[in-house]
């Protein structure tokens, strides 16, 4: 289907120049982008930034059947635009976020309200949709929660126990991320990137790496590319362990909560192997890697992932042989597959509601075009599907490593970059442990960045986890949001 | 069968939990590079080739003046230990740095090349909390991992609880808060609400280089640039994020609950 698109195909870590991108009058370049969602692409991202005398619109198109992306953007306009929310709500925050960053009004947007923009300490919720009746209570939560956990509010419209609608509010975490990027890269955007979202810290800072590498026309050394691989998949190890845990505590199954707690940071100790930070920091960087991971560390660091392989796959077992947890997870918090394609889920959560969507598999960058993971999908939906999906990659992607461990390509880990491109636009697509990591950089005439955009999968995803609850009871809340565990501040940006 | 696996295999592992501080403290990862050390008299004349390469600048050299080192901004990156052309910035392996002054953090000036490890609860509030310090978290902007690595200590492998430190869901059930990210100004209100409702007296914690001075985001508009320039903090401990071992340590040294 993308061979007929009017919009500019590039492949997942490229980059064009501005001018080659195609370019419409707003109103038909949100019919175009409209047209290609409606035969099945998906909003990778979309944005607006400054153009001339006013504003344009940059829709990044993902076609994940034929393997490419795309690009489209509008001629510079002020003012409004027609919404495309309204048959295409996967748009939906993305257009708030135009609105509020930019004052550009999606009209039509059934929704319009603040994504992150505060007000006397606090984000500018708002007001809630409410339902009515003399039956109905309100019931909010946060933004400071129970346990050791970022904040985020979340107000439930109730019958009873029954939740009827869940409107989730973000903009807590906003530490300005994308307004301190404009004229970038400085000093500390590096270590910004490194923290978008601290526990995918991996994800984030291999598409920064990889939008100054296309940027700079130079890609970085094989064996680079190899420890990044080796690195996104120790992430994935580590927070899926993690979930998995969480999950067990939230049903009161102890014993694979107690030892998920434990393996997880054994998975953190691995990257620490390499890089000295249980998070990756300081590993990836612009031009390669920071760190070697010489054949001698590899065979330790391999020897421990066994162990830890091994310890993961009991702590599984007992999990999925207790037909109390089985019991607890299946039917619960469903997302029904035409909703996830509707509202652009990715990720496990996406999996887990049968879609093949994976970057890794779709848009394969990196160390992914030469080694391959297969796709764990898991149908029905639910908290099962999505601690099922979990459970899969945690096998999938220990056997990755110990085979990729074994057979690292030869040379240095780092080059120097030439100078950026000036008025191009850079495109990387990264399946984080959450799903699609989405950087695009788009340069100004000396070669900065005029305007960085960040999606992190979570963004694509609260969304689901308010359709989740609907019809579910209040109670169920805690084991459907761990099975999601959404980053507020990757999306608070 | 089900449950004669599972106390089968609990029994196999055996007790998971670290022998420190009674013990030897976990090792640190060998390119972790623990807390730093600055000796400025080491620095060549005029030489400022730590500054620039420093991501949040906590690295500064005002002209005719000792190079000057703020561990609380540092993100640990080690870039200017890199940069140094004469090992007058070097990596000592400690994982200890927990503080109880802000200024205790700033390295460089003479008898200030190592920063001062804090000093126990005095003696009233060591009575209060010394065996049992409930503590409320707020994540003010946190990224997720300074909260990874406080949750960790939770899990078997460290077992806070054996200490008497707990993480409570309530500020009225709590003794004093522990904060992490820059303390956005999104979360302000909510912070110091949490923090009014802490009952006296209380104690105020931030870990990691966003909750001591806003981290690779200080300066920006969106947010406060650490903890205490909206509350009184009682302990620092630097970061990004901090070890574990290394929140562990500063909790029990304010506790005064390490063997001499």
């Amino acid at each position: 289907m993308s061979a007929s698109t009017p919009f500019a195909l590039l492949p997942n870590a490229s980059s064009l120049p501005w001018a080659e991108i195609p370019c419409w009058a707003v109103d038909d370049f949100i019919a175009a982008t409209a047209e290609e969602l409606s035969r099945g692409a998906r909003l990778g991202s979309f944005f607006g930034m400054p153009e001339g005398r006013g504003m344009c619109l940059v829709a990044v198109l993902a076609f994940d059947a034929d393997n490419t992306l795309a690009v489209g953007r509008s001629h510079s306009f002020s003012g409004h635009f027609p919404s495309l929310t309204i048959h295409h709500p996967q748009a939906h925050l993305f257009e708030r976020e135009i609105w509020e960053q930019l004052a550009l009004t999606p009209v039509g947007h059934p929704w319009l309200k603040p994504v992150r923009k505060g007000r006397d300490g606090a984000p500018v919720n708002g007001e809630f949709f409410r339902v009515d009746g003399r039956e109905v209570h309100e019931v909010a939560v946060g933004p400071v929660h129970a346990g050791i956990i970022e904040p985020g509010h979340f107000r439930f419209q109730c019958a009873g126990e029954e939740v009827l609608h869940l409107e989730i509010a973000l903009g807590y975490q906003h530490r300005g991320m994308e307004e301190a990027l404009a004229g970038g890269p400085h000093r500390a955007t590096h270590s910004q990137m490194e923290t978008v979202s601290g526990d995918a810290t991996v994800a984030h800072a291999t598409a920064y790496a990889t939008v100054l590498e296309s940027l700079a026309g130079k890609e970085a050394p094989l064996r680079a590319q190899w420890l990044r691989g080796i690195a996104l998949e120790l992430e994935r190890l580590a927070n899926h362990t993690g979930d998995i845990g969480a999950l067990a505590g939230d049903v009161g199954f102890l014993p694979s909560n107690a030892a998920c707690g434990k393996i997880r940071g054994d998975f953190l100790n691995l990257t620490a192997t390499i890089c000295g930070n249980r998070f990756g920091r300081g590993l990836m960087i612009a031009g390669g890697c920071g760190h070697d991971l010489e054949s001698e560390r590899a065979t330790k660091l391999r020897d421990s992932l066994k162990i830890s392989m091994a310890d993961v796959e009991q702590a599984g077992a007992w999990f999925w042989d207790a037909a109390s947890v089985r019991a607890r997870f299946e039917g619960t918090g469903i997302v029904f597959p035409a909703q996830a394609v509707e509202i652009g889920m990715v990720g496990p959560a996406a999996r887990a509601c049968g879609l093949v969507r994976d970057v890794r598999y779709d848009h394969p960058a990196g160390w992914f075009r030469f080694a391959q993971l297969p796709v764990a999908v898991w149908p029905s939906g639910d908290v099962f599907a999505r601690a099922r999906v979990r459970s899969l990659e945690i096998q999938r992607s220990g056997d990755f490593l110990l085979e990729q461990l074994t057979t690292p390509p030869d040379g240095p880990v780092c080059e120097g970059l030439p100078g950026l491109a000036p008025e191009t636009l850079a495109v990387t697509l990264v399946e984080g442990w959450r799903g699609e990591v989405c950087h695009v950089a788009v340069t100004d005439d000396s070669g900065r960045f005029r305007r960085y955009k960040i999606t992190d999968p979570s963004f694509h995803n609260w969304t689901g986890l308010a359709l989740s609850l609907r019809g579910t009871a209040i109670s169920d809340f805690p084991i459907c949001n761990k099975s999601f565990n959404l980053s507020y501040c990757g999306s608070d940006l | 069968m089900f449950i004669l696996d599972t106390i089968t295999h609990r029994l196999k592992r055996g007790c998971e939990t670290m022998a420190y501080p009674q013990g030897p403290a976990p090792v640190l990862p060998d390119r972790h590079g623990g807390a730093l050390k600055v000796d400025a008299s080491l620095c060549a004349d005029s030489c400022t080739a730590c500054v620039p390469v420093c991501p949040t600048e906590a690295v500064i050299r005002q002209a005719g003046k000792p190079v000057s080192l703020d561990l609380g901004r540092c993100i640990f990156c080690a870039a200017c230990v890199k940069a140094c052309p004469t090992k007058a910035i070097t990596q000592t392996g400690d994982h200890r740095m927990a503080v109880r002054r802000r200024e205790d953090l700033m390295l460089g000036a003479p008898g200030e090349e190592e920063l001062r490890l804090a000093k126990a609860l005095d003696a009233k509030l060591r009575k209060l909390f010394g065996r049992s310090l409930r503590l409320r978290q707020v994540s003010a902007g946190g990224c997720a991992a300074c909260e990874a690595d406080t949750n960790v200590l939770g899990t078997i492998g460290w077992d806070l609880g054996r200490f008497g430190i707990q993480f409570v869901a309530s500020p009225r059930h709590a003794d004093g808060l522990l904060i992490t990210g820059p303390v956005t100004k999104n979360m302000e209100l909510a912070l110091r609400k949490t923090y009014d409702a802490v009952p006296e007296p209380k104690i105020v914690i931030a870990v990691g280089a966003c909750a001591i001075a806003g981290g690779p985001f200080v300066g920006h508009a969106e947010v406060n640039n650490g903890a205490d320039s909206l509350l009184p903090v009682d302990l620092y401990i630097p970061g990004c994020p901090p070890h574990p071992l290394t929140i562990l340590e500063g909790l029990l040294r304010l506790l005064d609950r390490l063997d001499k």
